[in-house]
This record gives C-alpha cells, sequence and structure tokens, in this order.
C-alpha cells in the first residue's frame, strides 16, 4: 500500500501548491459559514437548538458540488497529458493508482472538514449539545464525500476531458443526492423501497441523525467499492 | 538482465499494429530501434514495459515474463512525448519518482542528487518543470528513467529536442549505461544509431526487416566494393579503357572528366584497390584520391523500408 500513499501525497501537494486547495476551502467554509451562522431563516440562532444540523445539511450540498471540482483532473489529466503512461509503468498497479487518488481526495475533503470544527466548539458553548450526533455527522459527511469521491474518480476515468469529468461525476451524483429519492417518492411496493434504499441522503440523514446503522455503512462502502473497481476497470483498458 | 521477445503481436482494430516479432537482447547490448513513423516500434517498446497488454506472445525478461507485473522495478522507461508532471520542481518530482520505485528513503536525497548531476540538470533542479526548456524537459525524463538503477532502459527517441553538445552527452551517457544495462532504444536519427548502439533492428509494417550491427548491416547492403579515384597526367578515354579492363573490375564511370575522376565497381566479393595502384605504377599515372564509398544506414534504411 506504500506506492498509494506515495501518490495520495503527490496529488496532496500539487492541490495545494496550485491553490485549488485554498481556493475550495474558502469557498465550502464561506458557504457553510453563511447559512449556518448569518443566513437568518434557517439559521442556528434562529433555530435556538445546540445542533449543527444545519451545518451538515448545507455540507451536503456543498460537497455535492465541489467534490466532483476536486475528482475531475485527476484521472482525465494524467490521461490527457500521457502522465498516466509514465505513472503506470512505475512500481504500480492500477489499483494502488485509484486507492492513492482517492486517498488523496478523500484527505482533502476531510482537512476542509476539520476546519469547522470551531463550530461544534462554537455551539458547545451555546447549550447542551448531542455530541454523539455531532460526531456521526462528521461521519456521514466523511461517508458521503467517499462516495461522492469514487463517483468522481469513475467519471475521471473514462474520459481526458475534466469539464466532461465533472459533468459526468455531478449528473451520476444527482441521482444518488436527489433524484432516487424522488423516484422512490412516486413509487410504492418493492422499486419504491428498492429507489428509496439507493437514495445516498436518506442514509446520510439517518446517520446525521446520531444512528450509525451498519446497513448504513455498507451502503456508503459498497459505493465506493463499486466506484474505484470501475475506475480501476477503466484505466486497466488501455 | 536479459530481454526476450517471443512472437509479439498487437492489433488495433483490423490494423496490425506489431506482427509476430521475435528478439533478444543480451545484458551490456545496445539495441536500436529504427523504422519510419507508425512501424510499430511504440507499441513494442510500451508492451516490452507492461504498460499494453500484448494479443499473442510474451516478453520475458532475466526470465519473468513482464505481464506479472512483477518487473516494473527493473525497468526504466522514457515514454515517447516525455509526459511530466508539470506543476513539480524538478528535484520534488525525481524524489516521487525515487520513492514510487521503492528507493529505500534514505537513499532518495542521493539518488536524486545523482541524477542531477549525471543529467546535468544543476542549474534547473529547483525550478518547475514547466519553466524548463524542451531539452532540459528531456534530461528530467531520462534522469526519472534511471533513478531507481534500473537494469533495463526502454528508450523512446530519448535525444529529441536536444542541442548537438546535449545531444553527445546524452549518447556519452547512454554508451556508459549500457555496459551493465540492457538498453533499447528507438530513434530516427541514423547517425545516433551508430554512434551508440551495438545492434540494430529495423522494423517496417510490424515485421522485423533487418537485425545486425551497424557494420554488418552496411556490408550486407553494399555487396560489392566501389572506389572513387582521381588519377593524374592520363588521358580519360585510355584510363577508362584501362580500368575497365581490369580482370576484378565489373564497371567504370567517368564522374568528372576534367578532373579524372571515376567510379570503380569492383565484382561481388572482390577488391580491386591492388590491382588500380599497379596499373597506375606501370602506366606512370599520379593515383591522387582512392576513396571506398560507403553505402550509408540511410540507403540501407531506405531499402528496407521503402516499398
Amino acid at each position: 500500500m506504500k506506492p498509494a500513499w506515495i501518490i495520495a501525497k503527490r496529488e496532496l501537494n500539487a492541490y495545494f501548491d496550485s491553490l485549488i486547495a485554498y481556493f475550495i476551502i474558502v469557498l465550502f467554509l464561506a458557504f457553510s459559514g453563511f447559512f449556518t451562522w448569518l443566513a437568518g431563516n434557517g439559521d442556528i440562532f434562529f433555530r435556538k437548538q445546540a445542533d449543527l444540523n444545519v451545518f451538515f445539511g448545507v455540507a451536503k450540498w456543498t460537497l455535492f458540488f465541489f467534490i466532483p471540482a476536486l475528482t475531475m483532473r485527476q484521472l482525465a489529466e494524467e490521461k490527457k497529458t500521457g502522465t498516466i503512461e509514465l505513472l503506470l509503468t512505475k512500481a504500480v498497479t492500477d489499483r494502488q493508482v485509484v486507492l492513492g487518488k482517492f486517498l488523496s481526495c478523500f484527505l482533502m475533503v476531510a482537512i476542509t472538514l476539520a476546519l469547522t470544527l470551531p463550530y461544534y466548539i462554537t455551539i458547545t458553548y451555546l447549550g447542551k449539545v448531542d455530541h454523539g450526533a455531532i460526531w456521526s455527522g462528521y461521519l456521514g459527511l466523511l461517508l458521503l464525500s467517499a462516495a461522492y469521491i469514487s463517483i468522481g474518480l469513475f467519471a475521471s476515468s473514462i474520459t481526458s476531458n475534466q469539464i466532461v469529468a465533472f459533468l459526468l461525476a455531478l449528473s451520476i451524483g444527482i441521482f444518488f443526492q436527489f433524484l432516487f429519492e424522488v423516484i422512490a417518492g412516486g413509487m410504492t411496493g418493492f422499486i419504491g423501497e428498492l429507489f428509496s434504499t439507493l437514495s445516498l441522503s436518506m442514509h446520510f440523514e439517518s446517520i446525521s441523525r446520531g444512528v450509525i446503522d451498519s446497513k448504513d455503512l455498507i451502503y456508503f462502502l459498497s459505493i465506493v467499492v463499486l466506484g474505484l473497481y470501475l475506475s480501476e476497470i477503466s484505466i486497466s483498458k488501455r | 538482465m536479459d530481454i526476450l521477445i517471443q512472437h509479439l503481436n498487437k492489433s488495433y482494430g483490423p490494423q496490425k499494429a506489431v506482427d509476430d516479432i521475435s528478439f533478444e537482447v543480451k545484458t551490456g547490448e545496445i539495441l536500436g530501434f529504427l523504422g519510419p513513423n507508425g512501424a510499430g516500434k511504440t507499441t513494442t517498446m510500451k508492451m516490452i514495459t507492461g504498460y499494453l497488454p500484448m494479443d499473442l506472445g510474451d516478453v520475458l525478461i532475466g526470465g519473468q515474463s513482464v505481464k506479472t507485473g512483477a518487473l516494473k522495478k527493473q525497468i526504466g522507461y522514457l515514454p515517447e512525448n516525455n509526459p511530466l508532471y508539470l506543476d513539480m520542481p524538478v528535484m520534488d518530482y525525481l524524489a516521487f519518482c525515487a520513492a514510487i520505485q521503492g528507493v529505500p528513503h534514505s537513499a532518495i536525497a542521493n539518488r536524486v542528487l545523482d541524477m542531477v548531476q549525471v543529467c546535468g540538470l544543476g542549474a534547473e533542479k529547483h525550478k518547475r518543470i514547466r519553466e524548463l526548456s524542451k531539452g532540459y524537459r528531456q534530461r528530467v525524463g531520462l534522469a526519472q528513467a534511471m533513478i531507481h538503477d534500473p537494469a533495463v532502459l526502454i528508450l523512446d527517441e530519448p535525444t529529441t529536442g536536444l542541442d548537438p553538445n546535449q545531444i553527445v552527452e546524452i549518447r556519452e551517457l547512454i554508451r556508459k549505461l549500457g555496459q551493465e544495462k540492457t538498453v533499447i532504444l528507438s530513434t530516427h536519427i541514423l547517425p545516433e544509431v551508430e554512434a551508440t548502439c551495438d545492434r540494430i533492428l529495423i522494423i517496417n509494417k510490424g515485421k522485423i526487416v533487418a537485425d545486425g550491427a551497424p557494420a554488418t548491416l552496411r556490408k550486407q547492403a553494399q555487396g560489392r566494393q566501389v572506389l572513387q579515384i582521381r588519377l593524374e597526367d592520363a588521358g580519360v578515354e585510355d584510363a577508362r579503357q584501362a580500368l575497365a579492363n581490369l580482370p576484378g573490375v565489373s564497371a567504370v564511370e567517368i564522374s568528372n572528366p576534367s578532373e579524372l575522376r571515376f567510379d570503380v565497381q569492383s565484382h561481388p566479393e572482390h577488391l580491386s584497390n591492388r590491382e588500380i595502384f599497379e596499373l597506375c605504377v606501370q602506366r606512370k599515372w599520379i593515383l591522387a584520391e582512392m576513396i571506398p564509398l560507403e553505402t550509408k544506414l540511410e540507403d540501407v534504411f531506405r531499402d528496407l523500408t521503402v516499398n
């Protein structure tokens, strides 16, 4: 696994080197900070509850848009410039490359989320906090990010155009984020159940309410594994 | 490590890029891979590195198949267009390549400095690769290929974009490396092959059309000796007649009557230097020049690949 880690470190450095990282962090904090603390109608002060549910709800959408922006260049750019050839002829397997790329995006998101921990500290001063619910909310965000990163990597692995990769990641993502839930709402019986199970939002909400169910964990992990597996297959075709 | 290529085949759709190629490269040998554009050089090299899967056949390095992927640490590869991470500083990039090729952590810094020195990157080492000229990027490409001290070097057009001084340096470097490593390099520049390679492999339309040392190939193509001579104190027609009557000579051509220049072709497997000299002594002609005309590698190449 060492090569995957070396790749992850390089990618993470590339994010911070090219200012993409700072741009993403600042935008993310600006969005989530505004809606969590300042938006007036619907923010924490309006609800008068010492929890971060508002933040989790906003972060779910900001991450949905930001993660494809992180993942789009990962494999697409390497394919476009040909560096993928150089990378894959080094002592790494296709799988290690995909894992390394995944890890770098995941760490990038984790760093961004870690910077929102002052929100947590702030609300502990504002009232009685359900610490379990906060941590499981963060866990939910990390799992959701992992799922979208693997979808984004897959999108990036099948094209050499970053814009296509970005839009593709969003259009696959929108089903999990939103559409499966809508479809489930209009269906009954088995099909309704199926789509409701597929909806990422449903699983995310159950975790961010503080209930960590193995079903939800398995759901997120299977999206991650499937996404990474498909990316691996896609880069092994050459 | 020896490289053994057995019945390599690769098609892109209906087009056969590599058609049943087999050859062997021994340790300490520098093999020059020649061929017109689209002959299958790059495809073959990509298959040797294990990057492209082969349709049929196998590549064995040190007796082990590249299909297992276990040999990657033994191979240093410089791809055709020298793709590099342009945003990275040279030193960081080389350190990354060393780390990923499994160079122990404690040895990385030294290896990077070695490569910077060997490839003459000293003045540019802190720049980002994007800021380097093409020649310096090529040096970075060579440095990354050699950073883990591989037993096998696969270099796809290693000297493109280099200035003449750099080309000489890189050739010397390759020659030096070739003493203990197995090197396969492809190129369009024919003098380069003669200067660097022990052996030449010419491929055309996915097939091997020639294989041998540069000198051998030239001799094969030549077949018969051609001498360019210049005489003094002789009559044009007289000299032509006398030369043509020599037993070893098959044809005489007057290339410049006023300067008394002739092209003399010998019979196959026959050398006529001595006969010409003796004729001149006998007739009291001055033999001012006698130059053996060699078939150039260019001619060999053209003969084999144009059809």
